[in-house]
């Protein structure tokens, strides 16, 4: 335990130890709030505190300003302990206009607090976000909040007045007067901010004085507003974090450092290919940026992104490319194809709102079924879920290392949610993560391109450019062994069993089912995907209560863990909460004969914390 | 890029090859008389031609007749799904940039389902070479409309003849950019072979348009332009320096005639050898390749040879070689803190 409570200053207000809380950020994309939750979030991670980030894009690149679908925001959960989810309902939200309180202040909860940039709330901006009187004039409204009117834009205008900027320069200032509140209200130390700046404007003096005053006289805005009667610090009761050097990064970060890193593990070159799709392009962007430790290509169409992408596992490479719904769709064809070439390839596919061109922006867990079964004829493949955003480089990792293993393709579904969202990371050496060396077959002497490894099933990869060992790939059925083409009806069907049985060979790695919760618990709450930190926040807070409610999270869907039938038989009933209408659960009920109790969501968002401990409650009765 | 390509073990001579070498132990299995048979010996003689290893050349190819013939090779070979095989072929060339890669395509796996991927393939020019085999049919579904089925042309799926335009291959891989664009007719076996060992040195992309005859679906469509009595008069040889001649006796030639291109007798009208367009396949105004392309469909020659070879930036990837603490850093990104045994933490910033 650490007893550290860091109080960064004592100032002259009281200040009041909390456990954790949710920070909401919301303005017009030019705002820049998202920049401000990057700034905050740093400076806690600083402190050691823990946190899980989201931010919030509308899906219009430049929606007219002031507008409630322009409204962008920056989600955050800060704890003195570990931290699972972006967190529900807002305990602080600071709203830059009147379309963003519109949007946000049905999430606040009931006493938390309010901070709006007063000078937005003018008639045409309150036009525009719906409103027909000002809703601060409401007081009817403002009992359940603590609101507090900043008069954002004039106070920054004042504090530059003296200083050569135009208006819509000194304008631009004002999320730094944002930030100075926000880091007073969370008693952080603003040194951070202030290094930032003075590097990120280094050769911009004027910019750096108007943003470091405005800066300041938003931590001066805190110490005398009336409003602003208490202040708050983290109570530090979570485990001391291990040794190591951390990071804040996204799941689509996440998994291309994953994929760079199994690279490295396997001694093979990493090529993306790759087109660009809401929400999956960051996984190209991030690769792109190190020519060092990949190759990328973006192809002319998804199609395209996954062929070349088999091309270079053909040649060698350790081949990946990414994508979401539609181009998930469009890939299924390549992916037969690597089905039946037999060559390890990375598919990551980082689910949307669907189906068709479904809302892009938003999340969802609705690819499960076309993963596993969304090809013709009988197309087995292994599938591999990320639960948290720095999940998404392990799971890169386990599923680079199976596809090599396995001479197989990969499919991991990843979601929006994870792929935008943020959270701390422990940054590993390479060392400790496992060491997959790629064998390339290079002995002529009897090779026959289909000939199986009894351990894993998996035929001998023999690159172009290899002596002796010219062979020819297709797509067309193969006979065992001999890999030539065969209409043969009986090898078709070994073939069809061959594949299956070397998909299903993959279980012998999949490790044990780890239980968290109530140790003599009833319930199991049983979930896949980025419903990990909702569930083990839900589960945490309630068998902490007594609840006899337990939950595990299962990474593999193909092949499901070996231990997941007998687990699931242990309990009296079992929850599992998906984004989709029932995905894992129908496949339980058909392949495992068990019913589960099932609680679904298809509203483009995460579960609530409060929507999987009511659905426990229910089912585990009056306590 | 470091790919293993096991360039370490293979002999630093390259062998003798004779074409035998490059024949698989698999029997080809296209309709007797039919064109690609010419085409594949054309192909396999420029490997042997080529002087690199066997190993190094890799065939890749999508679905149709000629999509078979990656099977028949004794190289490496891959045939992949319809009209994509440019996109495998990309990847590959890419994660192995040491190999020789072919693309063996169609007039409907190149044009129609993989039209996208085709001009592609030609804007972005790799060291690829794309042998295109035009029958203008879809012979193994066995008897459609492609895309370059002359309009009117009576096919399984136009019994009352196609009314689609047909495309011109060629102007399409110049409109996209392509650095080296040939043709030639599946009955010039030593023309094919000139062709194709001079698409297997260029650096770049290079397309050649093989007119095949589609003995059972199309048959002699290409009559008038390939057989030896007509040829010489409806066909023009492209040959680098030389005037745009033809006929039995070469008395005809290529003018331009108010901006266009015309036929004209040699002493007829005033028509002087002078006038005759001289070939220039290394013009860097693409337009002249593309009027070429377009000759054929009125009086003029079909114009068979290399219409076009330039050289222009060869497609390359980003590659370094990255060593495991490059990695390392390049995980931990810019903005990091550390956390040592006794919990204390500390900005790596600097
Ligand atoms: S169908 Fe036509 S193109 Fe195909 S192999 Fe037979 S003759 Fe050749």
């Amino acid at each position: 335990m650490q007893e550290n409570n860091v109080q960064y200053s004592s100032g002259s207000k009281p200040t009041e130890l909390i456990d954790s809380s949710v920070i909401r950020l919301g303005g017009d994309s030019g705002d820049g709030m998202q920049l401000v939750g990057d700034l905050f979030t740093n400076t806690c991670a600083i402190f050691g505190d823990y946190f899980a980030t989201l931010p919030d894009y509308p899906s219009e690149i430049r929606a007219p300003a002031g507008t409630i679908f322009g409204v962008s925001g920056f989600q955050l959960c800060i704890g003195g302990s570990e931290v699972f989810t972006p967190g529900d309902m807002y305990d602080t939200l600071i709203a830059m206009n009147p379309a963003a309180l519109k949007v946000n202040l049905p999430q606040v909860r009931k006493g938390g607090t309010v901070i709006i940039n007063e000078d937005a709330f003018i008639p045409k901006n309150l036009e525009k976000a719906g409103y027909t009187e000002n809703p601060l004039d409401q007081s009817e409204t403002w009992k359940n909040y603590r609101l507090v009117r900043v008069p954002m834009t004039s106070a920054t205008q004042n504090l530059l007045s003296d200083l050569p900027l135009s208006s819509k320069e000194a304008d631009r200032c004002k999320n730094f007067f944002a930030l100075g509140v926000l880091l007073w209200l969370y008693n952080r130390s603003p040194e951070y901010s202030r290094k930032w700046m003075t590097k990120k404007f280094e050769r911009k003096a004027d910019i750096l004085k108007a943003n470091m005053r405005t800066f300041e006289g938003g931590l001066q805005f805190g110490e005398t507003c009336a409003a602003l009667n208490h202040r708050w610090n983290l109570k530090k009761s979570g485990p001391a974090p291990k040794a190591g050097v951390y990071r804040n990064i996204t799941g689509n970060q996440a998994a291309a450092m994953g994929l760079m890193a199994a690279a490295e593990r396997s001694g093979l070159r990493l090529f993306l290919g790759s087109y660009p799709i809401t929400p999956a392009t960051d996984i190209m962007h991030e690769l792109s940026k190190y020519p060092d430790f990949a190759t990328v290509f973006q192809a002319e169409d998804e199609i395209a992104g996954i062929g070349s992408a088999i091309g270079a596992a053909f040649g060698g490479a350790l081949a990946a490319t990414n994508t979401s719904g539609p181009g998930f769709s469009l890939k299924s064809e390549f992916m037969n194809l690597a089905v039946m070439t037999e060559l390890p390839l990375v598919i990551i596919d980082v689910q949307r709102a669907g189906p068709s061109t479904g809302i892009p922006t938003k999340t969802e867990q609705s690819d499960m079924m076309q993963a596993m079964f969304g090809r013709h004829g009988e197309s087995p493949m292994v599938v591999m879920a990320a639960s948290t955003p720095k999940d998404c480089f392990d799971t890169a990792v386990e599923a680079s290392r199976i596809a090599l293993k396995y001479m197989t393709p990969v499919i991991m579904l990843s979601e929006g949610y994870l792929g935008n969202g943020s959270e701390v990371w422990r940054v590993p050496e390479l060392d400790e993560l496992p060491s997959f060396p790629a064998k390339f077959r290079t002995d002529p002497t009897n090779f026959k391109p289909y000939e199986r490894d009894p351990e894993t099933l998996a035929r001998p990869w023999a690159i172009p450019g290899t002596p002796g060992l010219e062979h020819r790939l297709g797509g067309l059925e193969k006979l065992d062994g001999a890999g030539t083409v065969s209409q043969d009806g009986p090898n078709h069907e070994k073939m069809t069993h061959l594949r299956a049985a070397k998909v299903a060979k993959v279980a012998q790695d999949i490790p044990k089912t780890e239980v968290y919760g109530h140790p003599e618990a009833e319930l199991l709450v049983l979930g896949w995907g980025g419903t990990a930190g909702v569930i083990k926040s839900a589960v945490r807070n309630l068998s902490g209560q007594g609840y006899k409610v337990a939950c595990a999270h299962i990474r593999y869907l193909n092949p499901l863990p070996p231990d997941l039938e007998s687990l699931l038989k242990k309990y009296k009933k079992v929850l599992l909460p998906e984004l989709n209408s029932g995905q894992l659960w129908y496949r339980l009920r058909a392949e495992l004969l068990i019913n589960t109790e099932k609680l679904n969501k298809m509203q483009g968002q995460p579960f609530r914390i409060d929507e999987i401990e009511s659905k426990i409650k229910s089912l585990l009765g009056a306590h | 890029m470091s790919t293993p390509t096991n360039t370490e073990t293979s002999p630093k001579t390259v062998p003798t090859y004779s074409r035998k070498d490059f024949l698989s132990s698999t029997e080809p299995r296209w309709c007797a008389g039919c064109g690609t048979f010419a085409t594949f010996n054309g192909i396999t003689r420029a490997f042997v031609n080529a002087g690199i290893e066997r190993e190094k050349f890799a065939v890749v190819s999508g679905i149709g007749c000629s999509s078979r013939l990656p099977y028949y090779s004794n190289t490496y070979g891959f045939h992949t799904i319809h009209g994509r095989a440019p996109t495998v072929a990309m990847g590959l060339k890419m994660a192995n940039p040491d190999l020789n890669v072919w693309v063996i395509t169609g007039d409907g796996d190149g044009l129609s389902i993989g039209g996208n991927h085709f001009i592609h393939l030609m804007r972005r020019n790799p060291n690829i070479k794309v042998v295109l085999f035009n029958n203008q049919i879809y012979g193994l579904t066995k008897g459609q409309t492609s895309p370059t089925s002359p309009l009117g042309a009576k096919t399984k799926s136009a019994p009352y003849g196609s009314v689609d335009r047909p495309m011109h291959p060629l102007t399409v891989a110049l409109g996209a950019g392509a650095t080296f664009v040939a043709r030639v007719p599946d009955t010039d076996n030593e023309l094919m072979y000139q062709v194709l060992n001079a698409a297997s040195k260029h650096e770049g992309v290079a397309i050649v348009e093989v007119l095949i005859n589609c003995v059972i679906f199309n048959d002699k469509v290409f009559e008038s332009i390939t057989n030896k009595e007509t040829r010489p008069d409806t066909t023009v040889l492209l040959e680098a320096g030389k005037p745009l001649l033809f006929g039995a006796n070469k008395d005809r030639g290529i003018i331009m005639k108010n901006d266009r291109p015309t036929v004209a007798k040699i002493g007829e009208g005033g028509a002087r050898l002078e006038d005759v367009i001289i070939h220039d396949p290394q013009n860097p105004n693409s337009g002249y390749a593309f009027m070429l392309a377009e000759m054929g469909d009125s009086e003029l020659p079909v114009p068979y040879g290399i219409f076009r070879q330039i050289h222009e930036h060869v497609h390359k990837p980003h590659a370094g070689k990255g060593n495991k603490e490059g990695l390392l850093k390049t995980l931990r990104g810019s903005n990091t803190w550390s956390v040592d045994n006794s919990g204390k933490i500390s900005s790596l910033e600097k």
